[in-house]
């Protein structure tokens, strides 16, 4: 019988600025060797939805952890008072997220199974935020979930700290998959056309796939956006990407 | 979608009970997003906080689109009769 434990628990790590910061991690007990995934959550927060994700990270072979990125604003709050917190102070700034997502690379690597191999994945605000890792941070593997602003530029008088990733995609160092609803409008179906466009000229490793029928957060369960022939999709295309990226390369 | 999009204003004079009890209300964010409660995908959010005494003081509203759209007349009307005291 396969041995299949896996430890699921809140640590802390160190983040920008060398700030202790809460994270939830779930890793596999067996002595294998094998990556690391960054899960980075949703606008709604480190909620337990996320921690869900975390957890089918371990279950599918891989270290994760999940950063509290409103660890600063909310410390111990509920996950929906720290997401209203955060945001009425402007959400997360992007040199922080990057600051807190290198203290979470540092901690899968630290891991004496790790093979050296870490991926970001993020859904929502955290898809936009994936793409950033891919271009800040040394990683192997980078996940856009229907990531809104990495290219467009929002509204007028918008209070959050979000500004397009667009000049930025020359500097993309991982393979990026993407993972869109065409029935999204953030980002819309011609956003996902651009950075298509943005990666094809600067020669970046990608895949993209585009569901119909489905929206932004499809692969929300808890809520009425969850597209299932998308999730199942998607989780697949997930798995396969990260066999490629992520797995221990043979001696 | 998820439309980051919020509308921020300061209070004064103003009090909102939560689970400990009322505290005074300093901010308000209003904004058009994904609820964490609400059967909509989208809903018309309100969180009436009070920063200085942290995270957990807050009173959450999360509104359909009419349910919303009623409330803003309501609160047109009291604000005009208001005027009239």
């Amino acid at each position: 019988m396969q041995h299949d434990a896996v430890l699921a628990e809140t640590i802390g790590i160190r983040g920008h600025g060398d700030d202790e910061i809460e994270a939830y991690t779930a890793r596999p007990m067996d002595a294998a060797p094998r990556g690391g995934m960054i899960v980075i959550h949703h606008m709604p927060g480190y909620d337990a939805a996320t921690k869900e994700i975390t957890r089918r990270f371990a279950t599918m072979g891989y270290h994760a952890i999940c950063p509290n990125l409103y660890t600063r604003e909310a410390p111990g709050a509920a996950p929906d008072d720290a997401a209203a917190a955060a945001r009425a102070q402007g959400g997360v700034p992007d040199e922080r997220f990057v600051g807190d997502a290198a203290g979470a690379a540092r901690w899968l690597r630290s891991l004496p199974t790790s093979n050296g191999r870490v991926g970001a994945i993020g859904f929502c605000s955290g898809g936009r935020q994936a793409v950033l890792a891919g271009i800040a941070l040394d990683v192997q593997a980078a996940i856009d979930c229907y990531g809104a602003f990495v290219v467009g530029a929002p509204p007028e008088g918008f209070p959050l700290q979000v500004s397009p990733l667009a000049d930025r995609i020359p500097e993309l160092r991982a393979p990026l998959l993407g993972l869109f609803g065409n029935e999204d409008s953030y980002p819309s179906p011609d956003q996902v056309d651009e950075l298509e466009k943005l990666l094809q000229e600067h020669g970046k490793t990608y895949e993209f796939h585009r569901y119909d029928d489905a929206g932004h957060a499809f692969f929300a369960v808890d809520r009425p956006s969850y597209r299932p022939a998308a999730a199942v999709d998607g989780w697949q295309r997930i798995a396969d990407f990260l066999a490629r990226h992520l797995a221990t390369r043979e001696a | 979608m998820c439309t980051y999009s919020t509308e921020k204003l300061d209070l004064t004079r103003s009090s909102g009970k939560g689970p400990d009890g009322w505290f005074p209300l300093q901010t308000a964010t209003v904004y058009y997003d994904h609820p964490v409660h609400a059967p909509d995908p989208h809903t018309v959010n309100i969180d009436f906080l009070n920063p200085e005494r942290g995270a957990g003081a807050r009173v959450a509203v999360e509104l359909s689109l009419d349910a919303a759209r009623e409330l803003l007349a309501a609160l047109q009307v009291t604000v005009e009769r208001a005027a009239e005291h």
